[in-house]
């Protein structure tokens, strides 16, 4: 019986370089059930970090009662991390479940029936032309809702006005990943772990937000054969630790300097021979403006900048230069901080540079935040056309008007989608006077959350909330919802190395809530949208239908689902593309070195990395790209809000082991909310003394845009730097984002939550503990402080390898 | 020889690009990027004033015969000044857009000159100004593309 608060990882299972990594079944069941009441185990995908878990839901009575991973599963190899474990299913039962629609009467939300909730949403919706409506989803909803949703709203409205939180966790990755090969998609694969000897992890914290994954970099890393870990993190994490056991380097660069240090590693690969120039002149574009950017970087002149002595530098270039297999994986570090595309960018230069691409253990693996944001961008539900087509070529555009018959004039491309602060920034002018939120809590989420407040409680936007649970952003809307959650209801979603999983329902959904599926159908059925010849522009009714539906429409494309089916996906995850040629899927992408970025297929033309300029049609052309991969550069700039005399400290935000999303789920699930049951800010110990503050004292935290009010734990933070977990809804006083800024990367468009400035005064003495876990990067610098345990049991049964399809290690390497 | 004149309104027009940038990105500051992305742009004109500086000395320390001063129409307006509200920051932005493009010609001017009197030193400042110029207006157009259809339709 494992407590998995105390023991994230659970046990190892080491293994040597090239093997399979073992299964192991981890299993919860809640207190009271025993493995024999268990009725029914209903195949799914964990939904509680971007690692996209296969697993079975224990079903009891009409309820769900516990979870295991699949052993045959490729993603995880049957391990579950400690949400999976203990946060799944503890939220379906709540009390305070949504059960009925809700409309504001009066200025209070107040129940009503689904006819009457829908007709007010219609009768707003047919008074607005298409610009006034705005839609802003989730990483949360599976593949079928996704496009519906998309259809709806690029064929049947006619709105550019959508995207998802998946803005704030994943946009970075899809655009670095389009910038480079020219669409999204990941190259690599979770495998790469098994083949490769070096691993790099940029601003990627994986001990916390990916615990599974990591528990298969530490098989790899605790084995006698093990990778050399590179970490590059303010903060000394789990992975930092890592990094230095296995002879690596961990480099903590000053917050928002990620740029100057990977312009600096870029230059001594090109310096000290470390270059394929063979593959480079072959199959890559750039290489001499590359040059040109980074040359001024030196070792020096990087240290100076960043804050980190020189020698790490050279060594962590030497680690990649020389090592003959190398995975990269990059976080919300790069992602949310300043730069963030072009330092994202570099670490594909990087690999690109030296041909690492394409082969078992080479790999890069520019994450997800959510396990079915990689979906949002598949379907275009966000800020992308369905299919990975290209917004800005007339042919793609015209194949998606002729799947859903309609006039290309109807699909909104006559630029980039709107991006998610834009949509906001709309709708605080009263110019999107619709807004429909689905499965997200913009108000706890979105940076600087006085302002997301103040514009979803004004007159001059309706908003419509769809959710679980009357969240801080339900509490704001004209219109609430109840939607039935994962479990509930059917679906696909893809995980961030491309697996395809099919979650089934297992149980129904509270009082009438219903699928965000039929939500959106019904919304469809009552605006009566038609195609060209009249017919219904939704055809399709069950998950399964819209699921075909969708296959036709990827047809062809990157990420190509027609070979995949219901039935198929029955057995376990795929990856895309599943296509005649590739029946069973596709491992690894670009094992060919031909990319996607021929000027007819790609689904970008490109940016300038440092304005978010867009490269044209003919620019991209004239520049014959044909397959080859783009090396793009950007110069280092200082981020937007330098320390000063009156905010002298550097603030930045993360995710933390015990959470995810606003804690809608974990926040609900014992074991996780004890874990780390309140809001806690982390400061390095010099930087505390100074201010005559010891551990749990309270302090206020405040940036020119807000402030917060939350015990300190003195911790591993970098000097100078004052850390904040960004989970806590609740009351204003305690939420992150009270103090982060309203900017964004410029080719991304995904806000920049790492960087702002702030001032620490104290409050209060505390007298205890803060309430941040030690088991992971907020352990305290100092003793005294109880360790944090006390998970319910769990179970943990090491089975027989299964042989896992597209493995490499499975079928004998390659 | 008139390439002074030309050179003289180079760096006239890159300093007013570089103040009108900083005042249209101070003047709608509430759309963040477009604060940070002017002074982006901003820092490129001046580099490019920096640059051009001591090649300005130079040809007016070797200048003969009579004084020469630019002819008072080759002067752009900068603006100094910004208007209000979503169509307000299209028309703001569409003022750089041409400003940017008299800088844009005036380096295609003088580049033409510099090749004939084999100025290498004057032609690398005009190729590294012309390249920044370029991504100046990208990113011009570019933002007005994005910003252009909500105030022009539903108003605001």
């Amino acid at each position: 019986m494992t407590d998995r608060i105390a023991d994230i990882w659970g046990e190892r299972t080491p293994h040597a370089k090239g093997t399979v990594w073992p299964a192991r079944v981890d299993q919860h069941l809640e207190d009271g059930i025993d493995e024999e009441q268990v009725e029914q185990w209903v195949p799914s995908a964990c939904l509680l970090c971007s690692n996209g878990c296969g697993c079975d839901i224990a079903v009891k009575g009409g309820r769900m009662v516990g979870i295991r991973g699949r052993a045959g599963d490729v993603v995880n190899h049957g391990r579950l991390g400690p949400k999976g474990l203990y946060g799944s299913t503890a939220w379906s039962r709540s009390a305070d479940r949504l059960t009925r629609p809700m409309i504001r009467v009066d200025g209070v939300l107040t129940e009503c029936d689904w006819d009457t909730a829908m007709a007010r949403i219609v009768e707003r919706s047919k008074q607005l032309s298409p610009l006034e409506h705005g839609f802003y989803t989730s990483g949360q909803l599976f593949l079928e809702e996704y496009y519906t949703l998309a259809v709806i709203g690029k064929a049947g409205i006619g709105t550019p006005h959508m995207d998802g939180n998946t803005r704030l966790c994943t946009a970075t990755a899809a655009a670095a990943l389009k910038e480079s090969f020219g669409a999204d998609g990941q190259p690599g694969s979770y495998t790469d772990i098994e083949h490769c000897d070096a691993i790099f992890l940029y601003g990627h914290n994986m001990a916390e937000t990916q615990t599974v994954l990591w528990s298969r970099i530490l098989d790899r890393t605790r084995a006698d054969d093990p990778p050399v870990l590179v970490c590059v993190d303010p903060r000394r994490t789990k992975v930092a630790e890592e990094a230095e056991r296995t002879g690596g380097v961990h480099l903590a660069p000053r917050v928002g300097t990620n740029l100057a240090l990977m312009n600096g590693l870029t230059r001594e690969i090109l310096h000290r021979g470390w270059v394929d120039e063979k593959w480079v002149a072959a199959h890559t574009l750039g290489i001499d403006d590359l040059r040109a950017i980074v040359e001024p970087y030196t070792p020096e002149h990087v240290a100076e900048i960043c804050g980190i002595d020189a020698e790490k530098v050279t060594r962590a270039a030497e680690i990649f230069g020389t090592s003959a297999n190398v995975l990269s994986t990059v976080l919300q570090g790069f992602y949310q901080s300043h730069q963030a595309t072009a330092s994202a960018v570099s670490v594909n230069n990087l690999h690109l540079l030296r041909g690492l691409i394409g082969r078992p253990g080479s790999g890069i693996l520019q994450m997800n935040g959510q396990p079915t944001a990689q979906n949002n961008r598949e379907c275009g539900a966000d800020g992308d056309l369905p299919g990975f087509r290209n917004w800005d070529n007339e042919q793609h555009v015209r194949e998606l008007a002729g799947l859903w018959n309609v006039d290309p004039l109807t699909i909104p491309h006559w630029a980039p989608p709107t991006h998610a602060m834009q949509i906001f920034s709309y709708a605080e002018e009263g110019s999107i006077r619709l807004l429909w939120i689905s499965a997200t809590n913009p108000a706890v989420s979105m940076p600087e959350s006085a302002r997301i407040r103040r514009t979803l409680a004004g007159e001059q936007c309706f908003v419509v909330v769809q959710d679980l649970f009357l969240t801080e952003t339900a509490r704001l809307a004209d219109v609430v919802l109840p939607a039935a959650g994962w479990g509930e209801k059917t679906g696909t979603f893809t995980n961030v190395n491309r697996v395809v999983h099919l979650s089934e329902k297992a149980v129904e959904p509270p009082g009438e809530a219903l699928s965000d599926l039929q939500i959106f159908l019904r919304y469809a059925g009552a605006m009566d949208f038609r195609d060209d010849d009249g017919n219904p522009l939704i055809p399709w009714r069950t998950p399964e239908e819209a699921f075909d539906a969708w296959r036709e429409a990827s047809r062809g494309r990157p990420s190509d689902y027609s070979g995949l089916s219901y039935a198929k996906l029955r057995g376990s995850g795929i990856p895309w593309p599943v296509t005649d040629a590739a029946p069973e899927g596709t491992d690894r992408l670009y094992t060919d070195a031909v990319f996607p970025t021929a000027t007819d297929r790609c689904e970008t033309y490109g940016h300038d990395l440092l304005t978010g300029g867009t490269v044209t049609e003919q620019e991209h052309r004239a520049l014959r790209p044909d397959g080859r991969a783009f090396l793009k550069g950007a110069e280092y700039t200082p981020a937007h809000e330098p320390v000063s005399d009156e905010y002298p400290l550097l603030y930045t935000t993360g995710r933390t082991v015990y959470q995810f999303h606003t804690r809608t789920k974990t926040g609900r699930a014992e074991s996780l909310r004890r874990a780390a049951p309140d809001m806690w800010v982390e400061m390095s110990p010099p930087d505390a003394a100074g201010l005559g503050i010891d551990e749990g004292d309270v302090v206020r935290v405040e940036s020119p845009r807000g402030w917060l009010e939350a015990p300190v734990r003195i911790g591993h933070v970098k000097e100078g730097t004052v850390f904040a977990p960004f989970h806590y809804g609740g009351d204003p006083g305690r939420q992150a984002n009270e103090l982060t800024m309203t900017v964004w990367d410029p080719v991304s468009k995904q806000p920049t939550f790492k960087t702002a400035a702030c001032r620490v005064t104290k409050v209060r003495e505390g007298g205890w503990p803060a309430p941040a876990p030690t088991t992971a990067a907020s352990a305290p610098a100092g003793a005294g402080v109880p360790p944090t345990a006390g998970g319910a049991p769990t179970v943990s049964r090491v089975v027989p390898v299964p042989s896992y399809p597209n493995d490499p290690a499975s079928i004998g390497g390659r | 020889m008139y390439l002074v004149i030309y050179l003289g309104l180079a760096r006239h027009a890159e300093q007013t690009m570089a103040d009108s940038l900083r005042t249209v990105g101070q003047g709608h500051a509430q759309h963040p990027d477009v604060l940070f992305t002017c002074q982006a742009l901003a820092k490129m004109s001046d580099e490019h004033v920096r640059r051009l500086t001591p090649i300005v000395e130079r040809y007016g320390e070797q200048r003969h015969g009579p004084e020469v001063s630019e002819p008072e129409r080759l002067h752009a307006e900068g603006l100094a000044s910004v208007r209000t509200g979503p169509v307000g920051l299209l028309r703001d932005l569409q003022d750089l857009h041409v400003l940017g493009t008299l800088t844009q010609t005036t380096w295609t001017v003088v580049r033409q000159a510099a090749q004939g009197l084999r100025d290498a030193e004057l032609i690398a400042v005009c190729d590294h100004a012309s390249r920044q110029n370029s991504r100046q207006l990208s990113w011009l157009n570019t933002r007005l593309k994005a910003a252009a259809p909500q105030p022009l339709i539903v108003g605001g």
